[in-house]
């Protein structure tokens, strides 16, 4: 339906952008460019493509340059160079007639701060997109009217902005983004000025909603963990220019540079990272090939007190306990069969690490990887530990 | 060591751009004079014409509905406007009166129009603030010398005048009421794909109207005080009444024509400003 694609989009503050243009093409940095000329670089140009119906944040710090870089998307700030094509056409370089009509029928935008009209009435504030295209006032309301039931505000289209709390009024502004039935929502930094509570709620909503509307959506915000919830790709920026585009695993997982690693640091891991994520490579005994003695011994190298026997196609039997393994030996069982236990703990590769906590918790035997009964890896609780510290081998175990 | 160079003759430059100004521009003078001098004639006739009980029932009823049905001003304007119909300074009242409506509304079509522009051009902002200081800084007096050049004595040079001491303010606050919108009003009306003029009548303005109408109060009593001063080149009212008090050394009538004026003065001031605080 709409697809973005942006192409060396920069924005330079100040009197004479072209000479700044011309140092940035010279590959000098912001800091650079202020100290010789005095310009100001907002944005250093980015270039990225937004899938249709994708969930697209851009994320950074504040001055990274996303607020700018959001508003040289529907011009609300001039770009000093660079494409943004939609559906086709660059609307970098449209005249200002084409450019109104971009505004009105495919791009809507939400604001950090609401940017409700305060002398107009909720519904009027809805209205208020599809007022200006002289669009007639009982086609309007009806548009304004289903628009507010989607986001949960009915009933209250009489009142006025500050009648309502934050997180209302925010919705208000979404349902008037919504009011026009674009392609493309921008919404900067939408759900910042919202309480943490309201703010999560927010966003499982936004979820919910664009499960039905299939809209493409560019969401700023300077919140890892906003980020990493909504997301379908996530880009982080520093100093206006890009510093890495991916999903929020890639981002997780693989930091580009020292300043995305620092920036993923605090987040939460637990929530994100899976099974597949920290699992090890299992020792295992073949059962079809082993006997006790060489359970035991593996046992004794790898300093395990049980290790998993699986068959010739990994397909996992079960455990064996080093007790068990020894008394075998001295009863001269030489089958691993009558040894095998099978009260083993199975997750998949998809098994969020907050619910591998829960089950590692009370038992003694590490947890298995599986993949339709095929082994694949196991997880042991210093693994689960060294992921939460972000430790740099279970990058490497990953890489 | 300062008398390097002769008198500049300011002075006589300036005498001699107003002769030009009159003398070129009489087509266009003239008629104001006649036709805008009849006008406010009838106006103020017509305002006379009225019987003063009416009037001041009405002015009580407007004080009542505007400042959201309290007695304070209705009861206030009652007493005051009987008082100065006892004091037998009626129609110089209505004189007064017509003089600053019109010359209050003279100053607003100007005035909000010139506001907006200075708010939307860095240019004409430049441009026109140095002389909006002039305007304001120059005494009012001085105004009084051209308007009479050009429009001789009466009623229209003091409307004259008095556009040029009270217009400043709502320029300015209009200017700074648009300024002042909220940066993410003006983005969230620029995102939806608003013209020019739809961003300006259905957010600036609304936005703005505290503010400018703020600025319509002061231009309201700049006139009235200008109104007053305009009696030096014959502009009837009760601004003559104080002059010729004033001339004859009659501290008593000078005083009574005064307080016609402070009464005039706190009727109109409350009413416009109640405007503002209505929601």
């Amino acid at each position: 339906m709409a697809n973005i694609k942006v192409e060396g989009l920069t924005k330079i503050f100040g009197k004479k952008p072209s000479q700044g243009m011309k140092l940035l093409k010279q590959g000098k940095s912001k800091d650079e460019i202020l100290n010789e000329t005095g310009l100001t670089v907002g944005v250093n140009q980015a270039s990225f493509e937004v899938q249709d119906s994708e969930i697209f944040v851009i994320m950074g710090l504040s001055g990274s340059g996303k607020s700018t870089l959001v508003r040289l998307l529907n011009r609300l700030i001039e770009p000093t160079a660079g494409k943004v094509w939609i559906d086709g056409e660059n609307l970098a370089e449209m005249n200002d007639k084409d450019l109104r009509e971009v505004r009105r029928k495919k791009m809507s935008m939400v604001f950090q701060k609401f940017g409700l009209f305060p002398f107009r009435t909720i519904i009027e504030n809805v209205e208020y997109g599809l007022e200006i295209q002289g669009i007639d006032p009982s086609a309007r309301k009806k548009k304004a009217m289903e628009s507010l039931e989607l986001v949960g505000l009915k009933g209250y289209e009489n009142q006025l902005p500050d009648q309502l709390s934050g997180g209302m009024q925010q919705r208000v502004g979404l349902a008037r983004a919504l009011a026009n039935d674009p392609s493309v929502l921008l919404m900067d930094e939408a759900f910042s000025a919202l309480d943490p509570l309201i703010r999560k709620d927010m966003q499982d909503e936004l979820l919910d909603l664009q499960v039905k509307m299939q809209k493409t959506i560019i969401f700023i915000t300077h919140d890892l963990d906003e980020a990493l919830r909504i997301g379908d790709r996530i880009t982080i920026m520093k100093d206006g220019e890009i510093v890495q585009v991916g999903t929020p695993e890639e981002i997780l997982v693989h930091p580009a540079d020292d300043y995305v690693e620092r920036f993923v640091e605090d987040v939460d891991r637990s929530k994100i990272l899976t099974a597949g994520h920290i699992m090890k490579r299992p020792e295992t005994v073949n059962i079809e090939k082993h006997g006790p003695r060489v359970a035991l011994e593996r046992m004794r190298e790898e300093g395990l007190s049980t290790i998993l026997v699986v068959d010739n196609q990994r397909n996992l039997k079960g455990y064996v306990s080093a007790d068990d393994a020894s008394m075998a030996l001295k009863n001269d069982v030489n089958s691993l069969q009558s040894l095998l236990k099978n009260d083993i703990p199975k997750v998949d590769k998809e098994t969020p690490m907050q619910e591998i906590f829960a089950i590692i918790h009370d038992i003694q035997t590490p947890v298995a990887v599986v993949e339709n009964d095929r082994l694949v890896g196991i997880i042991v609780r210093g693994a689960l530990i060294a992921a939460l510290a972000q430790d740099s081998e279970v990058k490497t175990e990953n890489a | 060591m300062l008398n390097f160079m002769p008198q500049i003759p300011i002075a006589q430059w300036t005498t001699d751009f107003v002769g030009w100004l009159t003398s070129t521009f009489s087509f266009l003078f003239n008629p104001i004079k006649d036709h805008f001098g009849s006008f406010m004639a009838w106006t103020a006739n017509t305002i006379y014409s009225i019987p003063p009980v009416i009037i001041i029932l009405l002015v009580a009823g407007l004080a009542f509905f505007i400042t959201g049905k309290k007695f304070g001003l209705a009861a206030f304007s009652i007493v005051g406007l009987w008082l100065i119909y006892n004091q037998g300074l009626w129609e110089e009242l209505t004189f007064t009166f017509t003089l600053v409506m019109l010359a209050s509304v003279l100053s607003i079509l100007i005035g909000v129009p010139v506001g907006i522009l200075m708010s939307k051009s860095k240019t004409a902002d430049a441009l026109l603030r140095p002389v909006l200081d002039f305007m304001q800084t120059m005494p009012a007096f001085v105004y009084l010398i051209p308007a009479v050049a050009f429009f001789g004595i009466g009623m229209v040079p003091g409307v004259f005048a008095s556009l040029i001491f009270a217009t400043p303010p709502t320029v300015r606050l209009t200017n700074l009421g648009i300024r002042q919108v909220p940066t993410e009003l003006v983005e969230a009306s620029d995102a939806f794909g608003s013209t020019g003029q739809q961003k300006l009548f259905k957010v600036e303005l609304p936005m703005a109207r505290t503010t400018i109408m703020a600025g319509i109060n002061q231009t309201v009593m700049l006139a009235l005080s200008m109104v007053v001063i305009a009696s030096m080149i014959g502009a009837p009212g009760l601004g003559r009444e104080v002059l010729s008090a004033l001339q004859r050394a009659q501290v008593g009538p000078g005083f009574v024509a005064g307080l016609g004026i402070v009464i005039l003065a706190i009727i109109i001031d409350r009413l416009t400003q109640s405007v503002n605080d209505k929601k």
